[in-house]
């Protein structure tokens, strides 16, 4: 019962604090661009008129079971991400599950989208994919250079080693510089927004979907970003001892993504994963044998 | 009680599809960016019709693309809502005797707001965006409704102005 209400706490707390914290994030663009902005409560008004819509059309069992697909996955993933010192399982907070369930997000809506039977998500779902394959690779070296050197993939174990050793930032700051890259393109920020260039291809994946279904997805991608930025935060910032310096720490990386994304235009795809097996992939190696050769201090 | 959370909450988001076959849609940008910045209201542009909740015609509507225009109405999903932008859609403007444009477009699709000028400036769009807002705070915007209730009376005139063309996918 106890971890019933853990798991319900958790989730709500990450739900609140995400999408507060990405209508904010409007905010933070509009300044760039010399605007006011929206109230930063502005995205829980979208997701719930959403919610709140009257009809939503499904294409069929296939898409319905996507989208449910999508969010369970996600949602599951954000029970093993450790969040300063909490988590849910303790103990249980193993990178190589973490990985494992984030891809079920992607596949859920990869499937669901194709079930739509329009062109324009199957476009954006293979741009999608496409740029899973650029930018996965170099992300997981960078995480197997720290497995292979403190010999525990425990998520939490990685976080906590570096108070001794110091951040990740510093001990392997070409493995962070490329963990960073890899970091705006998972969260589709430009220039690595591709699979959802709403002007080029009418915001691909998402093309045919509407009231509650579409709700479901932002949610789904909000928690997917509280996973993924907080795996960066774990992995090279050190965790936090805290609550609060976790999240100072995860309002900062965040926003970076944000500003860096305002500035950006937009690549192409092949564009995308040419340029992640080019550079982050050669950096990672030389991270590697920097570690290899020399060790960690 | 409920009902008036969720009208709240609709009212405070709009996401708007523009029609912009017609003239008018250089009028905009401007609304959107930096000057005028029409966010800050919750008003954004989307991409597709099922993502959106309001249509926005703008200038005249030639006989050709009324159709299209009717089936990106039926795609969205309702509570939808529509905006006539322009002289042309509210008696048909300088076209009013042309063969190839309608005259009214609330003949054919029901119209929640509309902003008469030629061009509308920023400013009437967000003023007339802003008194949406409140029509649909108060449940006053219900064009959605009248069209699945007077459904016959909009297939008729439909049909008049198009013609067999209403169902072809040409």
């Amino acid at each position: 019962m106890a971890l019933i209400g853990k798991i319900v706490l958790f989730i709500v707390g990450a739900f609140v604090f995400q999408v507060a914290l990405s209508g904010f994030s409007r905010k933070v663009i509009a300044r760039i661009q010399k605007r006011r902005g929206p109230v930063f409560w502005q995205n829980f008004y979208d997701i719930g008129k959403l919610f709140f819509k009257k009809t939503s059309i499904s294409h069929g069992f296939i898409f319905d079971f996507g989208v449910w697909m999508a969010f369970g996955g996600t949602v599951a993933t954000l029970l093993f991400v450790p969040v300063g010192p909490y988590s849910v399982f303790p103990g249980q907070t193993n990178f190589i599950v973490i990985i494992y369930l984030l891809a079920i997000g992607s596949l859920g809506m990869a499937m669901s989208a194709v079930g739509s039977a329009n062109p324009y998500a199957s476009m954006g779902i293979s741009r999608a994919l496409t740029q899973m394959f650029g930018y996965d690779v170099p992300f997981a070296l960078t995480v197997v250079i720290m497995i292979y050197v403190h010999r525990t993939s425990q998520v939490a174990k990685l976080a906590a080693v570096q108070s001794d050793i110091g951040w990740h930032l510093w001990v392997m700051p070409l493995s962070a510089l490329v963990a960073f890259i890899a970091l705006m393109a998972m969260l589709g920020k430009k220039p690595f927004d591709t699979p959802i260039a709403p002007a080029e291809i009418a915001s691909g994946p998402l093309v045919e979907y509407s009231g509650k279904y579409l709700g479901m997805l932002m949610v789904q991608h909000e928690f997917a970003t509280f996973v993924e930025v907080g795996l960066f935060v774990n992995l090279f910032l050190g965790g936090g001892s805290t609550l609060l310096i976790y999240l100072v720490k995860y309002i900062i990386v965040y926003l970076l993504t944000v500003i860096i994304s305002a500035l950006m235009a937009r690549f192409r795809v092949e564009q995308t994963v040419a340029f992640f097996w080019k550079w982050p992939l050669v950096l990672v190696f030389i991270q590697a044998l920097i570690i290899i050769g020399i060790g960690i201090r | 009680m409920w009902e008036k959370v969720k009208d709240i909450t609709r009212g405070h988001s709009l996401w708007m599809l523009y029609y912009c076959t017609g003239c008018g849609a250089i009028e905009l940008p401007p609304t959107m960016t930096s000057r005028f910045d029409m966010e800050r209201f919750g008003i954004g542009p989307m991409a597709t019709p099922r993502q959106a909740d309001i249509l926005l015609v703008t200038g005249y509507l030639s006989t050709k693309t009324l159709r299209r225009v009717i089936y990106t109405y039926e795609q969205m999903q309702s509570p939808k809502w529509l905006v006539g932008f322009g002289s042309c859609t509210l008696n048909g403007g300088i076209y009013h005797d042309s063969y190839a444009t309608i005259n009214q477009l609330d003949q054919y699709l029901p119209v929640d707001l509309y902003l008469a000028g030629c061009m509308p400036r920023p400013e009437v769009i967000i003023k007339g965006f802003k008194q949406l807002m409140e029509m649909i705070k108060t449940g006053e915007a219900d064009g959605w409704k009248q069209y699945q209730d007077n459904r016959e009376w909009y297939r008729e005139n439909q049909k008049k102005a198009l013609g067999d063309l209403l169902y072809t996918t040409r």
